[in-house]
């Protein structure tokens, strides 16, 4: 329709050549370039008073940033956050899909398994695994009225750092276990049918119909939880984990440089939360590809 | 006796809680027949034909597949349910085509028609990859083998739909309602697709609101209303003289 030329009979003046829109200027962005300006003005001087504020310590910073102790903290929080993270998503799953189960005792056990670890603040879950010893002082494997087959001093297997390990993926496994469970949700029942009704497995069908899809709604709220954890590793340090924080602590109870060391942390959790933002975007697109709506352009390739 | 019935189904009974939906249905389709199931919403056409593969339990009755009775074993006079992975297996057979074409909405085309020969069937990669190239050029698709379903029209999508059906070569077709999701001027290049497949021989059910495509296409018609069949017979007779007041009024709609 709006390629065809305009009946002969149309009255054309000679003015719609000079309203033809696309000649159109747009009006300078007076106000656009004023708000820059007093924001970029203002930004600029907080940064500059806090340049040459000597009370933040720059030198200080300078100094420690990638100190020996610093950056051994940073890799155990980096470390730590990793472990739980892969057993929390993992872990997270099973119970998502048991919560979605038609069976009533894996539900309930799941269901149960939320409401505790996910209810119960994490401060006192660390510290209540690191103490376990005082509730369970051996822990024993036994047949009921028969031998123990083994038996271990609760000390001995709870170090810091399974404390803290068990401590932070059992956190992590209950909030992550909601957030699969609202992308497995989010997908198409209609998708679960069919994969039913061509004979897959429900096992095939969840990883490969139902999760490659219920990934778009998982991605997001799964990167928040990333950042999360390596702050909430932070919480470790009350067992006596040295990790990023626990390290800087460490400095300046020795030198008591509390807010320049305390600003070299923050800055390391900050750099590290940016690389994963941008990691997370990527992962996003990834999952968003089918969602392009230009036809034909040349997709990934298909074939192995 | 002469040739066995591809599917068997006796005094089928269906209902949602208090709602009673099939009420005793008796069917037999013999093999290379194309069945067209007509009726009123409602009628209980859509759930029959999903109990045909068990993605609905029936309450009552039986049917069978290629002598095979989907979800149970019958021994020694015994019949046991068979758990889940089992009936996976027995579901293999028949293929299906939803009203909502259903693609897998992360796949391309091509990946839709070779997900389940691949991963179900065990078929070899490039076998299965050639067979669905061809199986898309069939229903005339070949160019869109790359395309995600979200690039694709309603009826590019149901004609991939029923590539992705025949992929696992079934010995019998499901369509439920086929063309009801689609623009109306889309319905008419599913059903040439589906007149196609009827003329090779293929064991088909269709249900569908299609008064044209069972005139042209069925072997033979039925008539449901209220949870059972009231008419049935050759599309000739149940479409130009209908004996049931029912399917009289329910026709007299199309005219």
């Amino acid at each position: 329709m709006s390629s065809q030329a305009p009946a002969a009979d149309v009255l054309r003046l000679p003015e719609d050549a000079l309203r033809d829109v696309r000649r159109a200027h747009a009006p300078f962005p007076i106000d656009r370039v004023a708000l820059w300006s007093v924001t970029a003005a203002v930004m600029g001087g907080f940064a500059y008073i806090c340049a040459v504020n000597p009370n933040f310590g720059w030198p200080v910073i300078a100094q420690y940033f990638f100190d020996p102790t610093v950056l051994k903290g940073l890799s155990v929080s980096l470390g730590l956050t990793a472990v739980a993270m892969v057993i929390g998503v993992a872990l997270g799953l099973v119970v998502a899909v048991a919560r979605m189960s038609n069976d009533k005792l894996a539900s309930s056990l799941a269901s149960l398994f939320i409401w505790f670890f996910r209810g119960a603040p994490l401060l006192v879950q660390l510290i209540f695994w690191y103490n376990l010893s005082t509730l369970f002082p051996k822990i024993s494997i036994v047949i009921p009225f028969g031998p123990t087959l083994a038996s271990w001093d609760t000390n001995a297997l709870i170090s810091p750092l399974t404390a803290a390990i068990i401590g932070l993926s059992l956190n992590e496994a209950a909030l992550m276990a909601e957030i699969i469970r609202g992308g497995l949700l989010s997908v198409d029942k209609g998708q679960t049918e069919t994969a039913q009704a061509f004979g897959m497995t429900r096992t095939r069908a969840l990883g490969r119909i139902i999760i490659p899809q219920a990934m778009k709604a998982i991605v997001p709220p799964t990167g928040n939880q990333l950042i999360s954890m390596i702050k909430a590793t932070s919480l470790v340090s009350v067992i006596a984990m040295a990790d990023l924080l626990y390290s800087v602590q460490s400095i300046y109870n020795r030198t008591f440089e509390v807010i320049p060391m305390l600003l070299v942390a923050v800055f390391w959790y900050l750099l590290i939360t940016s690389i994963l933002n941008v990691g997370q975007g990527a992962i996003e697109r990834h999952y968003n590809r089918s969602d392009r709506g230009d036809a034909g352009a040349p997709a990934r390739k298909t074939e192995a | 006796m002469t040739v066995q019935p591809l599917v068997r189904a006796r005094n089928v009974h269906k209902a949602f809680g208090q709602n009673e939906v099939l009420k005793g249905i008796d069917l037999d389709v013999a093999p290379g027949e194309v069945v067209v199931i007509l009726g009123p919403s409602g009628s209980g056409k859509s759930t029959f034909l999903r109990c045909i593969n068990h993605l609905e339990a029936i309450d009552q009755g039986s049917i069978e597949v290629d002598g095979e009775q989907i979800g149970f074993h019958l021994e020694n006079g015994r019949l046991n349910r068979l758990p889940e992975r089992k009936i996976a297996v027995q579901r293999r057979k028949i293929g299906m085509v939803f009203q909502q074409f259903n693609l897998y909405q992360h796949m391309t085309a091509l990946q839709n028609v070779v997900e389940a020969p691949i991963g179900v069937h065990h078929q070899k990669p490039e076998e299965a990859y050639r067979a669905g190239r061809e199986l898309l050029a069939r229903v005339g698709l070949a160019d869109k083998e790359q395309a995600y379903p979200r690039q694709l029209s309603g009826g590019q999508q149901q004609r991939v739909a029923i590539a992705r059906a025949l992929a696992i070569r079934p010995r019998l077709m499901l369509f439920d309602e086929p063309t009801s999701a689609l623009d109306p001027e889309l319905v008419g290049e599913v059903l040439a697709t589906m007149r196609d497949l009827a003329s090779q021989g293929l064991t088909m059910i269709v249900v569908t609101h299609e008064i044209s495509f069972a005139r042209e296409a069925a072997d033979r018609v039925i008539f449901m209303d209220g949870g059972l069949v009231i008419e049935q017979g050759p599309p000739e007779e149940v479409l130009a003289a209908p004996r049931h007041p029912r399917t009289r009024s329910f026709l007299s709609r199309f005219v």
